[in-house]
């Protein structure tokens, strides 16, 4: 009973030092200007104060930092499905020449950091005239090698003789990928999509380097870019990070056993 | 080949082409050309002309041996991950293994709660716990008065900026990696447990030769991972500390970043990213020859 009591009381200890800097976050974020910075700290605010949003949403305009945020997770979240999607089906499904070798290639290089990269795709970006736009970030995202990985190992276990009876019955090879294969890998695709929406949304360094407007940012280098100012405001900062946290804790918390699972799937044979 | 076969390489070359040709023009190019950059003297005058970039040859990479700046980073970089690499592993295996024990209930609340910080904007929560950091007003050094602790500068002192840092990154990370040891704990046979149960060992005794051995795998693994991911430090000391104070924050794609895009010094910069890449090749090679020498041992 006793070990039953103790084993409670660090639980809850642990999930309290996880959950407090958030509540305070939210806390904070409706408190007016000046009551976050009195010592001792107020846990709660005085009142519900709409200010620092209505601050960051008008004269701060965070509304096209959130449409930029959203609307390039979601279409690199698309486009990757299906371009990943499709890859990994060939590398589970077909035999092609060095079909292992480019697979293993592949996955070694997931060893490579994303820095490496960074330089010359932004003299290329510039090159065409890309860097400040959506594409700077979306082609970058196009594919990503993790990805098809998933695919792979998911599609791997999809029996072969249902691709098979499919061609007896004279489907296409496309028909096959998108009317067969992409139904029965829902679980995963469902996955991969958070994963990448997710990553997207999340993304600092890349769309730091690629976006050079404060209409273009995302919200992560918005936020960055309001906290070189506002070093003072943390009752604003909160508001801002509560805008840019909320909408990924929002997704995770409704589709969190696809995430779960993709974690684990990626720790089998990683 | 008959025609079906034929058709289906096809396919499978239609499958794989969009996937494959923007993994090789947008990610194998560009590390290619990093390597090149890198013995060159890209700088702002061949940003407008690339063909004002000379061939230096070593020239960057031996500044970069000679550069205090570069070291210092090196050494924040490598401190870093040597604590915050292990500490949290530390942590993911304990909160794992208090959620797999039998005794608690709400498991799946728990592992919900915990997991939290790690789907979170880093960004947002490096901002966050600048906040609560603040010497004057921050929330921890009010607790820490609680306990008759004195106020603490955490991200003024440079002997305590970094691990702020350390403290801040175990706490958004550990919560990966719990799900992956909770993974592996359910993956150890039960009869095992039984076993020992019978000969009487302890719990002590059955995590030192059950548990831990039985984890070695997924240990590896989240080694390796959480070191990759380690060494590319870079939002937390960018928005909570700019790689100050006196360059104690400092990290090595902070540096990266820095040079190459800051002062457009882009030859040195890729040089740095090269010597980044490998040091985490190398260090990964060294974890998975750790794993096979202690492996030969037992």
């Amino acid at each position: 009973m006793i070990k039953k009591i103790i084993l409670y009381i660090i639980l809850i200890i642990t999930a309290l030092v996880t959950v407090t800097p958030f509540i305070w976050m939210i806390s904070a974020s409706f408190m007016t200007d000046g009551e976050a910075s009195v010592y001792p700290p107020n846990f709660l605010p005085s009142s519900f104060f709409w200010g620092q949003y209505k601050l960051l949403f008008t004269r701060l305009n965070v509304a096209s930092n959130f449409f930029n945020s959203l609307f390039l997770s979601l279409i690199v979240t698309i486009i990757s499905i299906f371009l990943n999607s499709m890859a990994g089906y060939a590398f589970a499904k077909f035999k092609f020449k060095n079909r292992d070798k480019i697979f293993n290639l592949l996955l070694s290089s997931m060893i490579i950091p994303a820095q490496v990269t960074m330089l010359p795709l932004f003299l290329m970006l510039k090159n065409l005239g890309l860097i400040n736009t959506y594409m700077a970030i979306i082609i970058p995202g196009l594919a990503n090698i993790f990805g098809i990985f998933l695919i792979r190992q998911y599609v791997v276990s999809i029996p072969d003789s249902l691709i098979e009876a499919a061609r007896i019955d004279g489907a296409t090879e496309f028909q096959i990928y998108y009317k067969i294969i992409m139904p029965l890998a829902k679980p995963i695709l469902v996955t991969l999509g958070l994963f990448t929406f997710m990553g997207v949304w999340n993304d600092f360094l890349w769309p730091l380097i690629a976006l050079t407007d404060n209409s273009m940012y995302t919200l992560p280098v918005a936020l960055a870019n309001l906290m070189g100012e506002h070093t003072k405001d943390p009752e604003l900062m909160m508001a801002g990070s509560v805008i840019t946290i909320i909408p990924v804790i929002v997704v995770f918390l409704v589709l969190q056993r696809y995430y779960i699972k993709g974690i684990m799937m990626g720790s089998i044979k990683g | 080949m008959n025609f079906s076969q034929k058709n289906k390489l096809t396919a499978a070359y239609f499958f794989l082409a969009p996937a494959l040709s923007a993994i090789f023009v947008f990610f194998f190019i560009p590390v290619i050309a990093a390597f090149f950059i890198s013995f060159t003297d890209f700088d702002i005058y061949s940003l407008s002309n690339y063909s004002n970039a000379r061939f230096v040859g070593l020239k960057n990479y031996i500044s970069l041996i000679e550069d205090p700046l570069f070291w210092q980073a090196l050494k924040n970089t490598f401190f870093y991950v040597i604590i915050a690499g292990p500490l949290s592993i530390i942590v993911s295996l304990l909160a794992a293994l208090l959620l797999n024990s039998k005794l608690v209930r709400f498991k799946s609340i728990f592992r919900l709660t915990y997991f939290l910080p790690v789907v979170t904007t880093l960004i947002a929560v490096s901002i966050i716990w600048r906040f609560i950091y603040h010497p004057k007003f921050g929330i921890l050094n009010y607790l820490l008065d609680l306990f008759g602790i004195n106020s603490i500068d955490w991200l003024g002192d440079p002997n305590l900026a970094l691990p702020a840092i350390i403290l801040m990154s175990v706490w958004k990370n550990f919560g990966y990696n719990m799900i992956i040891f909770i993974a592996g704990l359910q993956n150890i046979p039960e009869y095992l447990y039984e076993a020992a149960e019978l000969e009487g060992a302890s719990y002590w005794q059955q995590l030192k030769s059950i548990t831990i051995p039985m984890l070695a795998p997924t240990t590896l693994f989240i080694s390796i991972i959480t070191m990759i991911g380690f060494f590319q430090l870079f939002a937390e000391p960018y928005v909570m500390t700019q790689g100050g104070p006196i360059n104690s924050t400092l990290s090595v794609v902070l540096y990266m970043y820095n040079e190459g895009f800051r002062w457009w010094n882009m030859g040195y910069s890729a040089a740095i990213a090269f010597v980044l890449f490998i040091i985490i090749f190398v260090a990964t090679l060294i974890q998975f020859k750790v794993q096979k020498v202690n492996e030969a041992i037992e």
